[in-house]
Parts: C-alpha cells; sequence; structure tokens
C-alpha cells in the first residue's frame, strides 16, 4: 500500500528513473484533500509549487543529474520554519500573511536534497504546547482517532507522517515537541543532539533548548532526513563546528555488547500499559545483544520544574520582538508603546500570554536568583546526572510519554497538567543530548506507544542502532482507521 | 506560601511584557501562574550556591564570521511586511506621547 511507503524508497524509484516525483506527488496530493478536512494537520498545502518542484526533480532525472538523497520525498514542514514568500505563522494571529524573506538552513538542505515540500504543519501558538490544541487556527485531529489529540507542538507534522500525507516532515524539540507527537501518532520522530542541525530560520522559543528534527515512519528514513539536516551553518552560532555522526552505515549493526539503562526517576505516573511496553522493549534490546540494568539519573526529577522556567524566560525575551513595527499585526493607538500592548494582547492566544508573563516573572527583579537563576543551576545538576549514568551505560531508555493520546479538550482548562505530559522528554532538552521516540506496540485503548531511547551529546549512531532493533522487535500496531 | 503571586504583581509583569490584559485575563493568570510557581517550590527551596549555571548546553565561545561583505535580505522584501512604512523606513505612532 503506498500510504505505507518508505521515503528511501521513493527517492531510490525516482533516481533510478522509475517513478516519476509527480506521480508520487499526486498520489500524496489525493491522499491530503481525501482526509486533511477531518485531520487539520496543514496550516498551508502549496500544491502549485509542489508540481513545479517535482516536475524540476524529474527533469533532472531525465537530464542525467541526481537530484539527491530524497529525490521526489514529499516533505511537511512545521509551520515556525521560515519559507521564503510562503507564508509562516507559527499558528499565530501575530504572524498571519507574513511572508518571511529567507528560508531556513534546514528547509534549503533538504530541498536541495531533492525532497518535494507539500506544506507547513499546524503547531500549538509558538511551539508553545503538547498537543496542538492551542493553535489560532483551530487543532489537529490523530489519525489513530480524531477524537484524540496529536501531542504537541509539532503535532501537524506528526499527523501529516501518520497519515501518509506524507513519507517524511520537519518539526521542532524544544522540551518534546517532536518525541510527544510522534509517540502518539505511532511515527519515529528524533530530538538530534543541541548544535547538530541550524537553528537559522526556525522561529526562536527557547533558544538554548530549540532543536530541529526529523519525523519519519521508520528508522532508516529518519537515518536518511537527519543526515540531510545535520551540519554546521556559519548561520547559527551555536552550530557545532565538525562533522555530525554517521548514522545510516550504522543502522543495521544491532546492539550486540551496548550497555542499556532503564532510567529509573521516569516510572512514576506513567500508565501502566505503556510502561510495560517500556519493559518490553528493554527485553527486545536483550534479546539482541545488549545488556540491560537500571540506572538512576536523581534531578530529572526537577526537570519540568526547571524546564518551565527556563522555556518561559527565554520565549518571554524572544516573543519581545512581536511589537507591531516590522512584521505581522498591528493594532493602532495613540503611542507605540499602547501600539505595543495592544497588539501583544490581540495577536498573542492564552498559552503564549501565559508564558511571557511566567517568563517575565521568572526574570524580574527580586525573583531572578530564586527562579531563573536557580532553574539553571539545576541544568547543571541534571548534566551531572546524566554524564554519571552515561559512565554506566551507552543508552538510557524510557517511556517517550506518560499516557497513549488523551482526547481533545481534556487538558485545555488545566495548564499544569498539559505541561506534565512532558516529564518525559524534557530533560534531554535541557542537557542538549540526544533522544528519539520510537513506535512500540499500542495501549490497552489500541492507541499506539512510543518508547524513548536517549544517548549523550553525539551518541546518535549507537541511538539509531537500537531504534532500528526496536522497530524490528515492535508488536505489530493497529492499522489506521 | 511559596510560589504565590499576588495581582497587583500580576498586574505589574503584564506592563513590563507590554501585554494589555482584560481584568478576566489578569486574574486567571495570577491564579494560574500561582500554580506554576508553586510547583516550581522544589526548584527553589534547594541550595545550589556551588553549583554553576549551565546557559547553554553547547559551550562555544567567541563566534565570528570572516569580515567580508555579502548580500543581505532585500530592504522592499523586508519593509513591504511591515504594518507602516515611509522612505525606507518603519513608520510607527508618536513615542514621545505627542503629536510631530
Amino acid at each position: 500500500m503506498s500510504s505505507t511507503e518508505t521515503a528511501l524508497g521513493i527517492a531510490g524509484g525516482v533516481r533510478a528513473g522509475r517513478r516519476s516525483a509527480r506521480d508520487v506527488l499526486e498520489e500524496h496530493l489525493e491522499r491530503i484533500e481525501a482526509r486533511e478536512p477531518e485531520l487539520h494537520a496543514f496550516n498551508l498545502v502549496v500544491a502549485d509549487e509542489a508540481r513545479v518542484a517535482a516536475d524540476e526533480v524529474d527533469r533532472r532525472v531525465a537530464a542525467g543529474d541526481d537530484p539527491g538523497p530524497l529525490a521526489g520525498v514529499p516533505i511537511a514542514l512545521k509551520d515556525n520554519l521560515c519559507t521564503r514568500g510562503i507564508p509562516t505563522t507559527c499558528s499565530s494571529r501575530i504572524l498571519e500573511g507574513w511572508r518571511p524573506p529567507y528560508t531556513a538552513t534546514a528547509v534549503q538542505r533538504v530541498v536541495a536534497a531533492g525532497a518535494v515540500v507539500v506544506g507547513k504543519t499546524n503547531l500549538d501558538e509558538f511551539a508553545m504546547g503538547s498537543s496542538t490544541e492551542n493553535s489560532a487556527f483551530g487543532p489537529t485531529r490523530n489519525p489513530h482517532d480524531p477524537t484524540r489529540v496529536p501531542g504537541g507542538s509539532s503535532g501537524g507534522s506528526a499527523a501529516a507522517v501518520a497519515a501518509g500525507f506524507a513519507p517524511l516532515a520537519l518539526g521542532s524539540d524544544t522540551g518534546g515537541s517532536i518525541r510527544q507527537p510522534a509517540a502518539l501518532c505511532g511515527v519515529v520522530g528524533v530530538k538530534p543532539t543541541y548544535g547538530l542541525v541550524s537553528r537559522y530560520g526556525l522561529v526562536a522559543f527557547a533558544s538554548s533548548l530549540d532543536q530541529i528534527g526529523p519525523f519519519a515512519r521508520t528508522v532508516a528514513d529518519a537515518a536518511a532526513l537527519f543526515e540531510v539536516i545535520a551540519g554546521h551553518d556559519p548561520r547559527d552560532s551555536t552550530s557545532i563546528p565538525g562533522p555530525p555522526p554517521e548514522v545510516s552505515l550504522a543502522l543495521d549493526e544491532g546492539v550486540a555488547g551496548l550497555r542499556v539503562g532503564l532510567l529509573a526517576e521516569l516510572r512514576d505516573g506513567i500508565a501502566p500499559d505503556v510502561l510495560a511496553r517500556v519493559d518490553e522493549a528493554a527485553t527486545a534490546l536483550e534479546a539482541a545483544g545488549a545488556t540491560v540494568e537500571v540506572v538512576s539519573v536523581p534531578a530529572v526529577t526537577y526537570g519540568l520544574s526547571a524546564y518551565y522556567l527556563i522555556a518561559p524566560a527565554e520565549a518571554s525575551s524572544n516573543l519581545a520582538r512581536y511589537d507591531g513595527v516590522r512584521y505581522g499585526l498591528r493594532v493602532d493607538a495613540a503611542d507605540t508603546a499602547a501600539m505595543n500592548a495592544a497588539t501583544r494582547e490581540a495577536g498573542f492566544g492564552a498559552e503564549v500570554k501565559r508564558r511571557i508573563m511566567l517568563g517575565t516573572y521568572a526574570l524580574s527583579a527580586g525573583y531572578y536568583d530564586a527562579y531563573y537563576g536557580k532553574a539553571q543551576r539545576v541544568r547543571t545538576l541534571i548534566t551531572r546526572d546524566f554524564a554519571r549514568a552515561y559512565e554506566q551505560v551507552d543508552l538510557l531508555v524510557s517511556p517517550a510519554t506518560p499516557t497513549t493520546a488523551f482526547p481533545l479538550g481534556e487538558k485545555t482548562s488545566d495548564p499544569l497538567s498539559m505541561y506534565l505530559s512532558d516529564v518525559c522528554t524534557i530533560p534531554t532538552n535541557l542537557a542538549g543530548h540526544a533522544a528519539v521516540s520510537v513506535p512500540f506496540g499500542t495501549g490497552t485503548d489500541g492507541l499506539p506507544v512510543g518508547v524513548q531511547l536517549l544517548a549523550p551529546a553525539m551518541g546518535e549512531a549507537r541511538m539509531f542502532r537500537a531504534a532500528a532493533v526496536l522497530e524490528a522487535a515492535a508488536p505489530a500496531g493497529e492499522e489506521l482507521r | 506560601m511559596p510560589g504565590s503571586i499576588s495581582r497587583e504583581q500580576a498586574a505589574h509583569v503584564a506592563r513590563l511584557a507590554r501585554l494589555d490584559l482584560t481584568d478576566d485575563e489578569l486574574e486567571r493568570y495570577t491564579e494560574q501562574l500561582g500554580a506554576v510557581l508553586e510547583h516550581a517550590a522544589d526548584v527553589e527551596a534547594l541550595e545550589l550556591a556551588d553549583v554553576p549555571p549551565t546557559t547553554h548546553p553547547y559551550p562555544l565561545a567567541n563566534v565570528l564570521r570572516d569580515d567580508v561583505v555579502r548580500p543581505g535580505v532585500d530592504r522592499d522584501e523586508v519593509l513591504a511586511q511591515a504594518p507602516a512604512a515611509e522612505d525606507g523606513r518603519f513608520r510607527v505612532p508618536p513615542i514621545l506621547g505627542e503629536a510631530p
């Protein structure tokens, strides 16, 4: 069935001239047309531009050129990645209609690799949320059960890949915004090491935590996309110099001899059916030749508190630029200060204002040391505890989320309960490490469960090796309804 | 009680953040901020004076680019995105409280 066709399969066929990129695109556009009204994965589908791009890929193949490793593969982009001339909204009214004057490096790289951009996907406004319900343009629904959320903030990208709208998508992960929706939608989602993927052209949320990463239906596809987007970029001063880890070649090396730690602290408060799958995953790694032991990383229990001080603090600073002066919305007022405040009040949604309030408070005189300063010291504790764990083991395994996909509306009135759905993913961002969520069977409700593999910075090769083992060992999931 | 904040404090924060909040919003955020800060009391209570802060996960210092002339983004394309522009500049309402 073509909806389960892999990106690598498509690229292989297109590069060899066996299939046309245009035909591949039309099949995906048909699927989008059929289910997008129900799911709302996209803020914008760019069918015309995609047809031009696909025809160009076909023209190059016909001329004897190689369009690249993602030749003719449809890809969906989270709508906080800047695309020159194409609206980029961050699912916020404050940016409605804005057309960026430049393109994000990660987007340039996928296009240069032959991928065909099909559209911009829905997200929680400015990537702040865990369900994609905080979008100014309405929620995205989970393709496995449209009464449930797809997770967030990259919920549109996760849903697009799960629904067969595109085999690949890009998202951004600040506290779990790739891995959590990947888990809830039953696809692979990767948070690369901080600094491996350029943030140039990613609209900033919390700059010391944000990282762009891949969504795919298979581990090999995710690895291929990772290799296309990773690498030094002089336009991002936090970009790691030197070559990124090579992961595709390591994919079939297995896990024999690897030491894997079950993360002791991320078991409390996790649904029993999710925890059962995590234990099965550990058993599968053991059966494949890894050793498994329980490992403690005590400071991760402070992760959620530290994150919800650091991320809003950085956000309140980054979002100061939305002032009604240079782009986007302006609400007129008698003077500039009143215009700024009226514009921001009208343009930002409830969650964004809440985070700006929280972050401004945490940074304000008299509270900086008690909150923001303390949280940054906790970040050091978490990194130290991870370093100690990685002296004992090569990888850690944990749930990606506390539960399977929850019903729309269940957590919208209680921000703290929504924040808790990121408890398993946040520590990785605070440490700047790598992690992946791999689909591993379903919960008792028949909905996908994601198992998270955590690796130290630059540990992507061993992480992908273990992910491939889990993928091969995963219990059969339920077919899409 | 640790964490709880007053409505006056919340109003002050909203002014700092340039948010023209409604009374209802102010009330709701006062309560919700209190709840989040209460949750953060575990962090607030830690004794961490001898632990250095992490500002960035990958320490890089003095990242400089070569000092060469290169094209920037197109000025007209940028100004075309502005709510108001005039003579190659962004146009804003008065900033000093009196009309020009």
